[in-house]
């Protein structure tokens, strides 16, 4: 093999490594869920809760975010499936009949089966509003990455807390607190 | 009579594919699927709680005489791709499908190559010995006469 084509062929294949290598760098950095409302806020940026209008499951229609302006809003993503989900449920509960409609609880079911999630709700005794994300379409903008989580929206829609994990009676009331006076 | 038999080899490759499209199974979904909360774990390896719940409804579906195709797109839509044990063909996750296929191509064609400059080195005829030279420099018809007749001398 001449010099030449050698060279040609190192190169080649060099190139190749570094725009992979090039490809999985954007990859990782631009593309996963963990880039939404959730990452800034733990950032300590505040930033406006994204809208959304999705099927209820506890009455028939369809519930719009932004319906809720004016008023606090604990929002908890969870699933039927999820351990912890079945642990922070009576708490949720709790806040919510605390709340007397000046907060509302509103629970969003993601990567569940809606009957599933009834399910859960009539063992659990849930009388909060939920509603069913069957597209997935709710994780992307607020980075979820993993379940459950809550975010903290004030009166004007602006997310002013997130807690990743199961939340407890403590939780959400520093987090509605925070809610309601910003 | 070529035409005949490709004809008849497409469709007997056809007809299980169309046939496991109308009517899928549980055991073949369950390998194609992935459970989504486990760490690289198929449907049929987990026996984690949301993959007791995908294989009861997708058994539910099936029985509902719902498509492969139609199931699958059912489960992306609630848990997104990662559900797939392979990715889709088209975006970005055609890479996955596309590489590899360059990769093997581009192997075979080095190797080709390689054996082919191997083997035409190996048919060319060894180079001819030059002229008798000395220091790089032919010898002199008179010397290399001598040497000659030295060399026969010696031999005989």
């Amino acid at each position: 093999m001449t010099a030449r084509v050698k060279l040609g062929a190192q190169a080649l294949a060099v190139g190749l490594v570094l725009a992979l290598l090039a490809l999985l760098i954007w990859k990782v950095a631009f593309d996963n869920n963990g880039g939404g409302v959730a990452a800034k806020i733990d950032k300590g940026h505040i930033t406006s809760a994204p809208n959304f209008t999705l099927s209820r499951l506890d009455r028939p229609g369809q519930l719009d975010l932004a319906s809720l302006r004016g008023k606090a809003v604990v929002l908890n993503f969870w699933a039927s499936w999820c351990y912890p989900c079945n642990k922070e449920a009576p708490a949720l509960e709790q806040a919510w009949q605390k709340g007397d409609g000046h907060v509302v609880v509103l629970g969003i079911d993601v990567n569940d089966f809606a009957g599933d999630a009834r399910k859960f709700m009539r063992q659990h005794h849930v009388t909060y509003p939920i509603v069913h994300d069957s597209k997935n379409i709710t994780s992307p903008p607020y980075g979820l990455t993993g379940l459950p989580e809550t975010f903290f929206v004030d009166p004007r829609g602006r997310v002013v807390g997130h807690v990743a994990g199961q939340v407890n009676a403590a939780t959400l009331r520093a987090g509605i607190e925070r809610a309601q006076k910003a | 009579m070529k035409a005949l038999l490709v004809l008849v080899a497409a469709l007997a490759f056809a007809a299980p594919a169309l046939a496991s499209e109308q009517h899928p199974t549980l055991t073949e979904l369950e390998n194609q699927l992935m459970c989504p909360v486990c760490a690289g774990e198929t449907l049929a390896q987990s026996d984690s709680l949301p993959a007791q719940r995908i294989r009861a409804h997708i058994q539910e579906r099936i029985n509902q005489g719902w498509t492969r195709s139609q199931i699958k797109r059912e489960l992306v839509d609630i848990w997104g791709t990662r559900i797939l044990a392979a990715p889709p063909r088209r975006g970005w996750n055609l890479l996955a499908w596309v590489l590899p296929l360059v990769g093997i191509l581009g192997g075979a064609a080095a190797i080709a190559f390689l054996a082919w400059r191997w083997s035409r080195r190996r048919e060319e005829p060894e180079p001819l010995p030059g002229p008798w030279s000395l220091n790089g420099r032919p010898l002199d018809p008179e010397l290399e006469r001598r040497l000659d007749e030295e060399l026969a001398r010696f031999d005989g």
